[in-house]
């Protein structure tokens, strides 16, 4: 294969006038074929970025150590625009989206596959950019990357770079009994200021214009997560990282999966100034926007303050607040509390949320 | 259609004329407004802004009163006023 | 933040709300003329608290339910050509026309903006001179002034790649085509606050002498609302029907001149089609003559496509308090958020959708 395509090459240089640069400048069909160019790419760029033991040996899977617990698996792609974004960019996300889920699941998030699928034209030092990051993220939660892959797709067909991680970890006992066994009194805990990850992306995606523009909270859960099961382990009942849908996707789940309703109080909740600016003038609640290193984490009755004080202790997660309780089936199943009683629906998100003027 | 939200004018940017704009600050986050319809505003004022242009200036006076008619009913409901100045202003 | 926060304080809310329970010996029906007071009342849990009080129906809603299905499948038919990017507020993406919405002719390939002002359309048309770039203009008269500075700054920048599909409503033709009717149920307005801080309220002392009913100009925060509401009822008390202004740090009796100068430097009175209401004379805007150029109509000739009348939707009924939703038999099998067919439907608060949403909870 390697010899055919070099022999193929070498024959158009002979007719053509046009010299093809031994090194492009962007990603090429070829890259993604399977011959040289694909393993200079993955030799000198990702491996070289990422480099680890499992990585080296270059096999088509990873042998990997057997674990004493039970193993927790997710997977997740990412397709954010724009790619970079203030306080991330798509590597960062691609890593701390895995390791946070198998954070809040209870698992202690061991090794990741990474898949890579590049358009056409795609530039390489912006990969490169990208591979930085991820690699930087991957060392923060001390977690390696022990298998891969990469494609090209032609021009048009994908928008720039979309990462597939898939994360495998080892469940730590007590794994929390997740929602389904939400009791009456539960307390909810938010880990800090929401709605930031999903307004940093609008406002650049869309170019709105605003300044300073938004950050992101994209960033890694396990720390938290770790001093919190350490402290109370016994006593949470859920955690979720409040991704697309917000904090109001989760808490429907939730109702959902256990039958209850939950409760929450607009006020308790904290949001940054500038989510909060940003949110009164395209009209749009921070409830339902994502974050992407914030969560939900619900506690026995009683436990609440105790969790608040645990993340308060932590730099990354200094404003938790305790925002509301779980309580028996009432009408609806998600209630906020803003200005005048208790009984306020909060709904679902209908698709992804656009500013509006009315 | 009818989204309008105050914001504090923080500098003129061009305050002559129908494209005269202004920096407006709305809790953190500032963005370029068109000033046509509130020529006469000064930096500090509050602006009420609706998709991107000023249509009014916050009449300061005005937005005290529905607070003083509280204040006249008396606090017998548990009601301490809360005067415009003391709501949520950053410094 | 300022001039927000304050009039969401809890106790003062239930301090006026205290007030009106106080002073109403019966329930009065209110009708609040803007989707955003709609808004504002269900979230903040208004509406709930004074049931048995207060009635409130939810009026002609916002200008995004009531844009025109013609309109909204011309703006879908420019988003399929190549050469065009449409732009609008984020709303009016999610509203169907009769063959579906602008995120539909997005994901089929159309090149589809969200913009926060019309001003940053124009941007965008400056900034890709190769395309033609299409506003689609919807809003009340609060609206009205930003676009038409849109066109202004276009000409002044001499762009020949930017227009408008003009589906600008005026509120108070609306108004008086409610109340024409016989069966109407409105003993109370309050009317859109932020229409009026353009348009100034001048204008409703006709229309309080000719119906004889309350108007009070009424803002959009918790407390803006209860102040309308306690003014309405109090005149509903005494036999009165005034002119009343609760609004005034926002609003003025002759509204802002230099943004009435704008509209009128820009467009026209015009007859207009509105959703679920039918026709209603002088409820539009349009571009004046020499403005024609801007008119995506004129300059996309080709585009339009034949109307589809919806004259199964009963919303005129539901709005004027004649029918309660479940009561129209399309409601919730012809009818429902995703396939709606006419305003109250459309929007997520609007009458029926609100309804639809909570049947058999």
């Amino acid at each position: 294969m390697e010899n055919q395509q070099q022999n193929m090459t070498g024959s158009w240089q002979l007719n053509c006038p046009v010299s093809i640069p031994a090194e492009t400048d962007c990603v090429t069909l070829a890259h993604g074929e399977g011959g040289r160019l694909s393993r200079k790419l993955i030799q000198e760029r990702i491996i070289s970025a990422l480099k680890n033991e499992f990585l080296e040996t270059a096999d088509d899977a990873a042998r990997l150590p057997r674990l004493e617990g039970p193993l927790a698996l997710t997977t997740d792609s990412f397709v954010v625009s724009p790619l970079f974004f203030p306080g991330g960019d798509i590597g960062s996300l691609a890593i701390y989206g895995t390791v946070n889920d198998l954070a809040v699941n209870g698992a202690r998030p061991l090794w990741l596959t990474l898949s890579l699928i590049l358009e056409e034209g795609f530039p390489l030092v912006v990969l490169d950019r990208v591979l930085l990051s991820l690699a930087e993220a991957a060392r923060s939660t001390a977690v390696k990357i022990v298998a891969g892959d990469t494609k090209v797709v032609p021009r048009g067909a994908a928008d720039g770079l979309f990462i597939n991680t898939a994360g495998a970890g080892e469940l730590i006992e007590p794994v929390p009994p997740g929602p389904a066994f939400l009791k009456e009194g539960d307390e909810l805990v938010v880990s800090g200021p929401i709605g930031q990850h999903g307004m940093a992306v609008l406002a650049a995606r869309e170019q709105l214009q605003f300044d300073p523009l938004p950050q992101s909270d994209c960033g890694s859960l396990l720390n938290s997560v770790t001093q919190l099961r350490e402290r109370i382990g016994d006593r949470i009942c859920c955690l979720r990282d409040a991704t697309r849908g917000g904090v109001a996707a989760v808490l429907q789940e939730w109702a959902e999966s256990s039958g209850l309703t939950l409760s929450i109080d607009e006020r308790a909740i904290p949001v940054t100034s500038g989510v909060r600016g940003m949110s009164e003038l395209l009209g749009l609640d921070p409830l339902h926007i994502a974050n992407e290193g914030t969560m939900l984490i619900a506690v026995r009755e009683g436990a609440g303050q105790e969790a608040v004080s645990v993340l308060q202790s932590l730099s990354e997660t200094a404003d938790a607040r305790v925002i509301g309780s779980v309580k028996t089936r009432g009408l609806v199943p998600v209630t906020v509390k803003r200005t005048l009683g208790p009984e306020q629906p909060l709904h679902d998100p209908l698709g992804s949320p656009l500013p509006r003027i009315c | 259609m009818c989204l309008g939200i105050p914001g504090q004018l923080v500098r003129w940017i061009e305050r002559e004329g129908v494209f005269s704009q202004a920096e407006i600050e709305f809790d953190g986050v500032r963005r370029v407004v068109h000033m046509a319809c509130v020529t006469e505003a000064e930096v500090g004022d509050y602006i009420l802004v609706h998709a991107g242009i000023a249509i009014n200036r916050i009449d300061e006076r005005e937005a005290q009163r529905i607070f003083e008619t509280l204040a006249e009913w008396g606090d017998d409901e548990g009601w301490h006023g809360t005067p415009p100045d003391g709501g949520g202003d950053r410094p | 933040m300022k001039y927000l926060d304050e009039y969401r304080d809890p106790a003062a809310a239930v301090r006026l709300l205290d007030e009106i329970r106080r002073v109403s010996t019966r329930c009065w029906t209110l009708m609040e003329v803007c989707g955003g007071q709609t808004h504002s009342l269900l979230r903040h849990g208004i509406a709930a608290e004074l049931e048995g009080t207060v009635e409130l129906i939810h009026g002609p809603g916002c200008p995004v339910c009531v844009t025109d299905q013609a309109d909204i499948d011309f703006a879908c038919q420019l988003a399929k050509r190549s050469d065009v990017i449409v732009t609008s507020f984020g709303d009016m993406l999610r509203v169907p026309g009769s063959q579906g919405s602008l995120l539909e002719a997005r994901a089929r390939g159309g090149e589809v903006k969200i913009v926060y002002s019309p001003l940053d359309a124009v941007e965008l048309a400056r900034r890709h001179p190769e395309k033609q770039v299409v506003f689609f203009a919807v809003g009340f008269e609060t609206t009205a002034p930003a676009t038409a500075l849109a066109v202004m700054q276009a000409a002044q920048d001499q762009l020949a790649n930017f227009s408008l599909i003009v589906s600008h409503v005026r509120v108070q033709p609306a108004m008086e085509s409610l109340v024409e009717s016989p069966e109407h149920r409105v003993q109370a307005f309050l009317a859109a606050g932020h229409v009026c801080t353009v348009m100034g309220y001048e204008s409703y002392d006709q229309f309080v002498e000719r119906y004889q009913l309350p108007v009070v100009v009424t803002g959009f925060e918790p407390l803006d609302l209860l102040e309308g509401i306690l003014a309405c009822v109090r005149q509903l008390e005494a036999g009165e029907t005034r002119l009343e202004n609760c609004y005034s740090r926002a609003v003025q009796l002759a509204g802002n001149q230099s943004a009435q100068d704008l509209v009128q430097e820009v467009y026209q009175i015009a007859d207009c089609r509105w959703r679920g209401f039918g026709f209603i004379p002088s409820g539009g805007l349009s571009l004046q003559e020499k403005w024609q150029q801007f008119d995506a109509r004129v300059r996309f000739p080709d585009c339009g496509l034949p109307v589809i009348a919806n004259s199964e939707c009963r919303s005129y009924e539901v709005m004027t308090g004649q029918i309660k939703p479940p009561e129209c038999p399309r409601f919730g099998k012809q009818c429902t958020p995703e396939t709606p067919l006419g305003a109250p439907m459309v929007s997520s608060e609007g009458a029926c959708a609100a309804y639809y949403r909570y049947a058999g909870v």
